[in-house]
């Protein structure tokens, strides 16, 4: 190689140091030639490979017959199956919604200036976050164990002023909902107060040199911000969120899996409702994801080296904003990013 | 000489703008401010200089209190800033209240501290029309006028990280007045920029200073306060070492601080560039 390449480009030697002026015209004409960028056989050598392991699995996926396409087709929108379906995406939105929530409380808790609140919500966040999701749901589920009622009242023993036996206070329902949302606020809780931290001290300063109150201060200053810091993570907690909702299979609450569950116990069908079930779930977090990087964008705004340096208000969703202009963001993300 | 009958002029026909008291204030056992006592009348602009850790800040810190004094007072347009006076005691007021007050005064900071989220234009509309309530319309006309004074109009639809220092400065100064305010308080604004972009930003200062803005400056500038300021106050250890006419202060300083001072600022402005 490199013998070649002298012979292609005898320039690069002056041959002769005493005709100074040709040397250099010799040197300019080296430098001006167009430059041939490195190969890297090594990753084209590992590309070609996996390209053959990938071809090679969906061939034996195809072709294998215990993967039971047919019967995969014939549950894929079983109405069991969609059901279920349903009622994972509701234990998401609802259990996530509360959770963030609480968990701007528990932050805000734990950034304010009392001591009692910042040790109250530092337990809450100790105990939530310290134990399994799964034994926080069973526990919740037989609490009528520990308290047969549950109601409002006056503290200490006084009289209860609302109330019912703990069975019908906590449905099954309320029992999956809350523990979701118990749990997933102390995650939350910590995301929010990793995001109102990364603000500087100076934003909130300027704030408030121009007259601004806190509220207004954190509303409309300090807050965008965060959201920028905040928003990614919250996404992978939504993704998280879909899948440990199946968790709620152990207090028999037929979500996704559970449904899939209760038909492959009876059927011995079990890969391809376990096939089905992952379309969905898969399904479920790509849409999520295309959701997460729109919102992540929107909030990036003005953030030297992001794509967006021009204003994009009221975009997050592409609402109001013709069907091809969408297209053309959603298709330009990774050319910008380069 | 025109200078200072300029300023004893204001003097005699109006009162203080900015009235500070017997200042003082401790960050845990460190004493910033022992003492500091100044009056600034409208239409004077103030510059006060003094070594990093003199307290200079702070007492600009405490006109439109982002630092709470420990003691003494500070009076913006005959108001005690923070308090309310009730029989013999000064109460404490509540946060709402002093926002309402800071609205009166205008700042600009070292570090720009621009909102990165907002365009230019809307760091502007912002606190008019959040804090003062006033139509954006009306404001949006005002806020351009303002970029179009330090220059920026074209600038108005950007976000601020596409700025240099000495644009992203002349916003926050142009932030801060169209909030109206009847004093500028500027906190080293040309300490956080390149050499060659300070220029811009005391241009568009000595044009304030021209029109007649009532301004406070911290700065290390002997320039600037060479030509624009009226009164020239130097700090040292907490107190006012020092204060008069720049053509007294600076060329002529009596004080032992103020000489240490402009000496060692000379000798750094002859040690040749390397």
């Amino acid at each position: 190689m490199e013998s070649a390449k002298a012979k292609t480009h005898p320039q690069h030697t002056p041959s002769n140091a005493l005709s100074a002026t040709s040397a250099l015209t010799a040197d300019q004409q080296t430098l001006a030639r167009e430059t041939v960028p490195l190969r890297h056989h090594g990753r084209t050598v590992a590309a070609v490979f996996l390209l053959l392991v990938v071809a090679n699995l969906v061939h034996s996926m195809v072709t294998n017959q215990n993967f039971q396409w047919p019967t995969v087709w014939h549950y894929l929108f079983f109405p069991d199956i969609m059901a279920g379906l349903g009622r994972t995406l509701i234990l998401t939105v609802v259990s996530m919604t509360m959770a963030i929530v609480l968990g701007i409380l528990l932050a805000a808790c734990r950034l304010s200036g009392n001591k009692v609140l910042q040790a109250v919500a530092g337990a809450y966040l100790w105990f939530f976050r310290g134990t399994p999701l799964l034994i926080q749901l069973i526990f919740l589920y037989n609490l009528s164990a520990l308290y047969p009622r549950l109601g409002i009242g006056v503290p200490f023993g006084g009289p209860e002023l609302i109330g019912g036996s703990t069975n019908s206070v906590l449905s099954l329902w309320t029992v999956a909902l809350v523990g979701l949302a118990l749990h997933e606020s102390a995650y939350m809780a910590e995301i929010v107060r990793g995001g109102l931290l990364s603000v500087p001290k100076h934003q909130t300063e300027a704030a408030a040199a121009l007259g601004m109150n806190n509220l207004m201060a954190f509303r409309r200053i300090i807050l965008p911000q965060a959201l920028r810091v905040i928003v990614p993570p919250t996404g992978n907690q939504v993704i998280g969120m879909l899948k440990y909702s199946s968790l709620v299979s152990v207090i028999a609450l037929p979500d996704l899996l559970y449904s899939a569950q209760m038909i492959y116990t009876q059927t011995f069908e079990t890969i391809p409702l376990l096939i089905v079930v992952s379309f969905w779930y898969l399904l479920c977090t790509s849409i999520l994801t295309v959701f997460q990087q729109r919102i992540e964008r929107y909030y990036g705004r003005g953030v030297a080296g992001h794509q967006s340096t021009t204003p994009a208000r009221g975009r997050i969703l592409g609402l109001g904003v013709p069907r091809k202009r969408v297209r053309t963001t959603l298709s330009s993300t990774t050319a910008e990013e380069g | 000489m025109a200078t200072i009958a300029h300023t004893e002029h204001l003097r005699d026909q109006s009162d203080p703008i900015v009235k500070i008291v017997e200042l003082r204030k401790s960050f845990g056992d460190l004493e910033v401010l022992k003492s500091v006592n100044l009056d600034v009348y409208p239409g004077q602009v103030v510059v006060i200089l003094g070594r990093s850790g003199s307290g200079k800040s702070t007492m600009l810190r405490c006109i439109n209190h982002l630092e709470k004094p420990s003691g003494g007072a500070v009076l913006v347009n005959g108001e005690v800033v923070g308090y309310r006076l009730k029989g013999e005691k000064l109460h404490e007021l509540r946060p709402n209240e002093i926002a309402r007050q800071r609205a009166a005064t205008g700042m600009v900071f070292q570090s720009f501290n621009l909102f990165p989220h907002l365009t230019v234009l809307e760091n502007l509309l912002e606190a008019p029309c959040r804090v003062l309530r006033r139509s954006p319309n009306e404001v949006r006309d005002e806020a351009m006028k303002l970029l179009t004074s330090v220059g920026l109009a074209e600038k108005a639809n950007v976000y601020p990280s596409t700025l240099s220092g000495g644009q992203q400065q002349r916003v926050a100064i142009a932030r801060a007045l169209v909030m109206k305010p009847s004093v500028m308080l500027f906190d080293e604004p040309t300490s956080a920029l390149d050499p060659e972009l300070v220029g811009e930003v005391l241009e568009v200062m000595k044009e304030l200073a021209r029109s007649g803005m009532t301004m406070i400056v911290v700065t290390h500038e002997i320039g600037f306060a060479r030509g624009v300021a009226d009164e020239v106050v130097f700090m040292a250890e907490g107190r006012v070492a020092e204060q008069g006419p720049p053509s007294q202060v600076i060329d002529n300083p009596q004080a032992e601080a103020t000489k240490t001072f402009l000496r060692s600022l000379n000798e750094r402005r002859d040690t040749p560039v390397q």
